[in-house]
């Protein structure tokens, strides 16, 4: 770690390029415009190399240079490095070359890439201070929190739809933080969050610790290039729910490029949501820029149902830099993709996970992503968080007494094709 | 005739501090027109330096965001209330 010279240098707002100090603060006071942690590239590309980076543990904090925190980190030290798993049945399965899965359905400790934002969050507000923290979430967010506030002795608060999944609610219950079900969307939560924020100088990891929080995102992208040997897949297909992971990634292969880890490379990005809440991929199909909110998400996707995404502009902005295009599916076509991705590739994701796919296929279908090229599809989340939604979609176990002739009986036919 | 304007928290420095401030005008326009003769520099606060709303400001006539109405042109009449919200981050 280079103590003398900061790598993190400044938030700094994305519409105007203002300078801020690094504190709990997430909007340009002038313009409104998100702030964005800002780093010193210059001392980022003397001190980092392939080889520095190889000589760390596997976890997302061997990319730490890249991370808007000032010492070492304290939450979260083992988050990251999940699997990229090369495909190849699934690939055949949708026609395609080359595909890969980013496979956060395994990542530490909660099961969804939101430990990845978490770890950073935290970190950062036990080097600002906060004896509390809290969150406005879908659910998994709310879980990452409750868990690494709790291993790290923080006091935490987490805010959420009071019809989240079941798993969902009591995978934060269980750390003994403070649930608090709001009746009422994700949007509504969120605004209230703002002003709890505001009011109880809490942090917020999704709310004055965003621009912190949101830099976790981008370790998915630097281990995905790592992982597939130095280098970028031609297409990365990403869900969206503010659209924030996926502007992300994007950041994230643009900075190993900027900071010569990785050579310049042609690269696409795709977005993906559900068709019941798709304001971003609505935008996207409509060639605007204005994402128009929507009221009411109706999805089973619920982790990625946010009406008014604060990243959308963004999302679209480097979809179109990219040459990528965005995807929605309806609940039926989510079903489907949990289910190839599950015996196609033995993953069980949630929901998003399904829209990840099923929008994958419908791009590969459409020609948007061209079939001799690699592929990586970002899988954020564990399905045994989000059982309901394939309870019953998935058959029924075939019973029988303990006795080798009804297990005969049962199987004779199948046995006797599988041998042919 | 007078139309409502509610001032978020940020910009009320401006406003002398007041949630609600008075208008005239009879497009949205018109009003932050009319405002930013009242409280210099709430203007370019609003409206960027083409004159279009700032991409993370949310301008409500009631309850209906501008850009899904006539953006600036969107008329308003005496009762109307128009709000200035900022976007909110989250997710």
């Amino acid at each position: 770690m280079n103590e003398d010279r900061p790598f993190f240098s400044n938030l700094k707002c994305r519409e105007c390029g203002r300078l801020y100090p690094k504190e709990a603060i997430h909007i340009c006071e002038f313009d409104f415009g998100p702030l964005e942690a800002a780093y010193d590239y210059d001392a980022i590309r003397s001190s980092i190399s392939r080889e520095r980076i190889l000589s760390r543990p596997q976890t997302m904090w061997r990319y730490r240079e890249f991370l808007p925190i000032d010492g070492a980190p304290t939450v979260g030290a083992q988050v990251g490095f999940t699997p990229l798993v090369k495909a190849d049945r699934l690939a055949a399965a949708l026609g395609v070359k080359e595909l890969y899965i980013k496979n956060d359905t395994v990542n530490y400790p909660t099961l969804s890439f939101k430990d990845r934002v978490v770890s950073v969050a935290l970190s950062r507000a036990r080097e600002l201070g906060f004896k509390v923290v809290a969150c406005a979430s879908t659910g998994n967010l709310a879980n990452s929190v409750a868990a690494n506030a709790a291993a790290a002795g923080l006091r935490s608060y987490v805010l959420i739809p009071a019809d989240l999944e079941q798993s969902k609610v009591l995978g934060s219950l269980v750390y003994g933080t403070n649930v608090i079900g709001i009746h009422g969307p994700y949007d509504q939560v969120n605004r209230l969050c703002s002003e709890i924020a505001g009011k109880y100088g809490w942090g917020f990891v999704n709310v004055n610790l965003r621009p912190y929080y949101a830099e976790g995102s981008k370790t998915m992208g630097f281990e995905i290039a790592e992982q597939l040997g130095w280098k970028l897949p031609r297409h990365t297909v990403v869900p969206m729910a503010s659209g924030s992971l996926l502007t992300k990634i994007h950041k994230a292969y643009k900075e190993f490029i900027h900071t010569g880890i990785i050579e310049d490379q042609p690269f696409t990005i795709h977005g993906a949501q559900a068709s019941g809440c798709s304001p971003i991929s609505e935008a996207m199909k409509k060639q605007v820029e204005i994402v128009k909110p929507v009221p009411k998400p109706e999805t089973i996707v619920k982790s990625l149902a946010i009406g008014t995404p604060a990243d959308g502009y963004y999302a679209i902005r480097t979809m179109k830099d990219t040459g990528g295009s965005a995807e929605d599916v309806s609940d039926a076509e989510v079903i489907e993709g949990i289910r190839l991705l599950a015996e196609y590739a033995g993953i069980f994701a949630e929901t998003a996970g399904g829209v990840t796919v099923a929008s994958a296929r419908k791009l590969i279908e459409s020609g948007k992503i061209p079939r001799d090229e690699s592929i990586v599809l970002c899988i954020t989340g564990h399905g045994l968080k989000t059982a309901e939604a394939v309870q019953g979609k998935c058959g029924e176990p075939r019973l029988i007494k303990p006795s080798l002739r009804e297990f005969e009986a049962l199987v004779a036919d199948e046995v006797a094709a599988a041998a042919n | 005739m007078p139309i409502q304007v509610r001032i978020p928290t940020p910009l009320r420095k401006l406003t002398g501090e007041n949630e609600v401030v008075e208008a005239e005008g009879a497009t949205v326009s018109e009003i932050f027109k009319s405002l930013e003769t009242t409280y210099p520099g709430l203007g370019e606060r609003i409206l960027d330096e083409q004159g279009a709303v700032r991409r993370f400001v949310n301008v409500y006539v009631n309850e209906d965001d501008i850009r899904f109405l006539s953006d600036l042109g969107t008329p308003v009449k005496e009762g109307d209330e128009i709000s200035i919200v900022p976007a909110i981050a989250g997710g």
